[in-house]
Parts: structure tokens; sequence; C-alpha cells
């Protein structure tokens, strides 16, 4: 999960980041108060998931407490980049003498943590690792030792900043650390980390992304979601415990495996290359248990998405058995019955492996209009998108 | 001979107590694995029966391995366990562990890795999050249906479990040495090479069958590997050309990043290498099938 701005700002603060004071505000009203209480002078910053803000206009400096609000009008809805923005964080004016970056991120590669610094920061940093990669230090550092004050000074060293400076980037690098571990981020980033007029290192703007998988230990996470952002459907599909992500085409999908679903939703664009260019309208992994009331929820959202025209199931039994899962099938379209959906669209159904006969012909007798079966996973996904394009 | 996984393996289960320990060891015993152990600290010394087969429970890893000689330990522990059940089997420098459980922090699986190297990566690590592995008629060490396919000749390796036992199916009739279900986390002990390597080296193995997914640079390095070790026909699979960028596809691995961990860039950098790759499962299965029956 990507954090905007200010909450990465609350979170470095949390950790005794050397940052600036801000407040974030949905409204330009709340401007005027914030900025007074910032000292009459404010910097306002779009809070967008996104790079670039700057350039876009997204970020302005604002001279009193009637600008910041006059400023904030000017940023709050602007669209950048396609997001658009819904808060800005007011942050106190900083004397910016020069920009550096460090980030500590998972490098997956080398299946351990990474360290990156450099002096020139300020700027995209993918753009000066292409075109100045010399200026780019990259230190790893290992899981179980961390960032001891040997390492940050290894990377104060590598990444060839100020030495008068090397004291207090080793701290902010420590404080950083303290971020990516008791937060279990996958990525705190910094830029620009500033050097100001007087010689203090602070954090000015920062980036951190946040393990998902760690939610079980980390119960304050879930209330850093933008709820608000979420689409709809996939708002609903995750209130229901469904790992479900929307998509632009037609075809609904529900699969079991997550490797099998993706690999359905490949098979069907391909299908839909025949068939008006038909795509996938989403991914939904019921995972290996495919219960009757999973596959009922399941089907409830996909049926629920307005562009979807048809819907392709497709399991492989492996732990699940295949009759299980066509009973599912069965019960759930009853389910949505009872409950006085209308259901209307087409539902192709693969069954492979575990007990499939059993559960092709549990189809077979159901006999729903709606429900057709066909037994190849490549087959099936040409007749949904077929259907699809109807 | 097969990979890492033979009939003679020693098998122990830690989290055998649990339910889906307790379900999945019924499922290696009927499918013939040589279950000689449980682990669990609070129920040290008591048996779980399984169907008539007493299965003795010890209160380490050490200790079962002293008892019984076990070689390979399956984790099901919950994920806020994983970590220390793990480094519990690597400390006991047991050979092999192959790690079910789903939901692990990152911070977790790295940092039992980096143990793991510390102690002289005595023991393999196959996870997290992954269906484990199975030597057709010898041994099943995890989650995968062992009634899918028959022995044979084909290794597989894979990073989703789904799709091995597709692939397993759409090739039933020629069989399989070994299929290695690695897992699709950001972090994973045994890789597509690791794998490689070794199908490369088993004289049960005549064709591999490798299946990747978006996110990371695992393939790619698996590409350079085949050109550079592998002599035995790689036949490919990539799945996630439709995935979004910047969306998490139910693995907590598979994302594409920017311009990263692409389809189409695993599928290109394969191909460079020589290996066939599908469209789609059933067209790598009839790749598969050519190379090894004409």
């Amino acid at each position: 999960m990507d954090l905007f701005e200010y909450q990465a700002r609350d979170i470095f603060a949390k950790h005794d980041v050397p940052v600036l004071a801000g407040e974030v505000i949905e409204t330009p009203e709340a401007a005027r108060e914030v900025t007074e209480r910032l000292g009459g002078r404010a910097v306002v910053k779009a809070q967008v998931k996104t790079g670039g803000r700057g350039k876009a206009g997204g970020v302005k400096l604002a001279a009193d407490p009637s600008d910041a609000v006059e400023k904030a009008t000017q940023i709050l809805g602007m669209d950048i980049k396609g997001h658009t923005v819904h808060k800005v964080m007011l942050a106190e004016t900083a004397d910016i003498a020069e920009e550096y970056y460090v980030s500590f991120l998972l490098d997956r590669t080398n299946r351990t943590f990474l360290a990156m610094a450099s002096v020139e920061g300020g700027v995209e940093i993918e753009e000066v690792a292409v075109t100045k990669p010399e200026a780019l230090a990259k230190i790893p550092v290992d899981a179980i030792e961390g960032v001891t004050d040997a390492k940050a000074r290894e990377i104060v060293a590598a990444a060839k900043f100020p030495a008068e400076l090397t004291d207090q980037i080793v701290n902010v690098l420590k404080k950083l650390w303290d971020v990516f571990i008791k937060e279990d981020a996958l990525l705190v980033e910094v830029n620009p980390l500033v050097k100001t007029g007087d010689g203090k290192v602070i954090a000015l703007d920062g980036k951190v992304s946040l393990d998902a998988n760690a939610e079980f230990r980390q119960p304050d996470h879930a209330a850093l979601e933008d709820k608000a952002a979420a689409n709809p459907l996939e708002a609903a599909a995750k209130a229901k415990g469904l790992n479900y992500v929307k998509l632009d085409g037609q075809v609904g999908i529900i699969g079991n495996g997550a490797g099998l679903v993706m690999s359905t939703l490949d098979v069907v664009a391909y299908a839909g290359e025949a068939h008006q260019h038909v795509k996938p309208a989403n991914f939904l992994d019921i995972g290996g248990g495919a219960s009757a009331e999973v596959m009922a929820n399941g089907l409830e959202i996909i049926l629920g998405d307005p562009d979807v025209k048809s819907v392709f199931v497709n399991v492989f039994g492996g732990i699940t058995a295949c009759d299980a899962v066509a009973n599912g099938i069965v019960q759930a379209l009853e389910l949505l019955k009872s409950k006085g959906e209308d259901v209307t669209k087409p539902l192709v159904v693969r069954l492979d492996g575990n007990n499939a006969e059993l559960g092709r012909k549990i189809l077979s007798d159901a006999d729903h209009p709606l429900v057709q079966q066909v037994d190849t996973m490549d087959g099936a996904a040409d007749r949904a998108a077929e259907l699809a394009a109807k | 001979m097969a990979i890492f996984l033979t009939k003679e393996s020693k098998v122990i289960v830690q989290g055998m107590t649990g339910s889906e320990g307790q379900k999945h060891t019924k499922r290696m015993l009927d499918s013939g694995t040589n279950i000689v152990g449980g682990v669990n600290p609070r129920k040290a010394g008591t048996s779980v029966d399984f169907d008539g087969t007493q299965v003795p429970v010890f209160g380490t890893v050490k200790e079962a391995m002293e008892a019984t000689g076990a070689d390979v330990t399956v984790v099901f522990v919950p994920e806020k366990f994983t970590k220390s059940a793990v480094i519990e089997a690597i400390d006991a420098e047991i050979p092999l562990a192959v790690v079910i459980t789903e939901g692990i922090a990152v911070h977790d699986s790295a940092s039992f890795w980096a143990h793991a190297g510390q102690k002289g990566n005595k023991t393999r690590i196959i996870g997290p999050n992954c269906p484990g592995l199975i030597t057709p008629g010898g041994s099943n060490a995890g989650i995968i249906p062992a009634d899918i396919t028959k022995p044979g000749r084909i290794g597989l390796v894979s990073k989703s479990g789904t799709l091995t036992y597709q692939m397993m199916y759409e090739l039933r009739d020629i069989g399989f040495s070994t299929c290695v279900g690695i897992g699709g986390d950001p972090v994973i002990g045994t890789t597509h090479i690791d794998a490689l390597r070794a199908f490369e080296a088993d004289p049960d193995t005549d064709l591999i069958v490798m299946i990747g997914e978006i996110g990371g640079d695992a393939e790619e390095r698996a590409a350079d590997f085949v050109k550079a070790h592998v002599t035995k026909p790689v036949v490919g699979y990539v799945a996630g050309f439709t995935a979004p960028e910047g969306k998490t596809m139910g693995h907590a691995g598979a994302i594409v990043s920017g311009s990263s961990g692409t389809a189409q860039a695993k599928q290109e950098a394969l191909e460079a290498a020589g290996v066939k790759v599908g469209k789609t499962p059933s067209e790598a299965a009839r790749l598969a099938r050519e190379l090894l029956v004409g």
C-alpha cells in the first residue's frame, strides 16, 4: 500500500525523522487557520500518489493565510496524471540550500534490502540512475544486521555527502531504517532530503509503501488506506474478503489460484482478438475453498459490474473437488435469485481436475438456462469472449 | 532419483496438530509420503492418529530429527509464527524446509533467508506461500494433489500452485520426475534457477517446464541460466500479460512496477535463450509433448 506524502510525514515524525510541521486539509477555507499556525506562510502541496506534481502546478508557495486559501482553491480538484486532488498538505516553508536523495527498499533480485543515496536529489531518481548512474550509491543492507552506525556511515561515504553533514545524515538514515523495519515498509524514500541555509538536514518529501501481508502485526495500517479512491466494486469485494481487481473489459472472470486467474485473463484477451477485441473485466481469485457462499459473493460482485457481458468461471480442482464447485455455482445462482437479483448474463464454466466428471454432471443436471460448459480452458475462454461480443 | 525429494525422504510437519496441518498430513500419508513426526512444543510426547497410523509429536525440529532421522520439514504454522518456525528448522540444519504458509510479511521472509545464509545455507528453503513439491510415486511434501499424474520424465518448476496442477494435468499421461511449486512471493527460497540446475543434473528428467508470472526478474535471470547451463529442452509459460501496472495480482510478488516485471519482457528473455514459450498453458503443454514424444 502506497501512502500519501502527509501520511509518510506523520510516520517519519513518529519515528523522529526530522520533518517540517505540516497539516492536511480538504477544503480551501481550512488553509487560513493552518497557515496562521504555521507562522503565516506555507507551501501548499497537492496530495496525489504519483510523481511530477510540481511540474503540473500542484505545489505552490503561499505568502500569507489569504494567499494560502487562494492557492488551496487552485490546487484542490486539480487533475494530476489522472489523479484528482482531494487533499492538500500545508507545510512550513524551508530555506533550501541543497537537495539530496535517500531510500531503503526491498531488493528482490538479491533477496535482501538496499539503501540508495545521492547528492543529486530533488529530481526523479530513475532519471539520475540512467543519466548519471555514478551519482547514485547502492549499498546492500543485511536483513538481520540492519542499519548500524557503521552501515549508515558507509552509505554516507558512498553517496559522497558533505563531511560536515555526516552525523546528521547518519542520524536520519538510522531513523528512516526504524520506519522501514518497525512499520514493515517495502519502500521508504526521501526526495528531497534537504540541507537548509542554516545547515540543518530535513526530510522534505517522503514516499512510503507498506507491506499488506504485515497487517497482522500492524493494526494501525488499515486506517491509512485511501478508501475514497478505491473502485466501488473493489471496495465491495474487499469487504467480502475477496481478492478482486477491476479491469476495463467485458468478460467477468472467476477462478481459483492467483496464477490460474492471471492466466485466464490472458487467455480471454487472446480469444477476444477474434471477437471484437473483448477483454477481461476483472481479476477474481476465490482461492482453494470455492464454497457456495464464496462463489455467490464472487458472482454477485461480477454480475454487479455494468461492464460485464459474460462470465467465465475457470476452476481447476486441486484440493477443491469440482463437484463442490459445481454445487457452489448452482447454489450461488439460487441464492442470488432468492435475494431478488436478476441474473441475465451468460456463464461459461470450465471444470477440470479433481472430480471434474461429477462436477460437470451436477451442472448438466441443474440445466440452468444461463450456464454453459466447455471442457477446455482455451475453448471456454473463446466461448465467453464470443458471448461478450454479442 | 528426481530432485530435492525422494521415496527415501523422511518428512516431519511443523504445525501438524493444527487443522490445515492435520488435513494435509493425512493427504501426504495417503499419497505414500514417509511422515515420521510432527512438531509442536505444547504437545510434545503425544501422537496423532491418522487412520491407525500413529505419528509422534516432538517439541522441536532438532528433537524430531534426532529421534527419526528426518531430512524434510513441511511448515504449516500460521503466518505470525512462521519466521520463528523456519529459523528453528534452519538452526536444526534440516536439509529441506518447505514453507506452505501464505501471507508472510516480506521482512520475515527476508530475515529467515538472511539467517539461512548466515548458517551456511545448509537448509534448502522452498516457499513461502507455495504448494510444496511432489515426486510422483515417491513422496509428496506439501499440498499438491497426488493423484493428478504419475511418475515420468518431465521436471516442472512453477511460481503458481494452480498452474502447477493444470500443467501436471495437461501432461498427466507422460508423467513427471518432480514438480516444484516455488511460490509467488517477492522473497522466496528456492528459485527457478535452483530447480533448473537440479533438473539439468537429474538423470530422471528429460525435459523441463518452467512457469513464471509478472513481477521481479527471476524469469529473466532463469533465461540467462538456461542459455549458459541447461542442455535439456525447456518449455516455458508466463502468466500476467493483461495485468495492469501497479496492481498486485493475488500473489504478493505479482506486480508490474513501471516498465519492469512485465510478462512480455519475461517471454522475450526466455525465447531469446531458446526456451519454447506457450501462449496459453495448453499450448505450453503441447510444445512439451511435441518435444518429448514427437
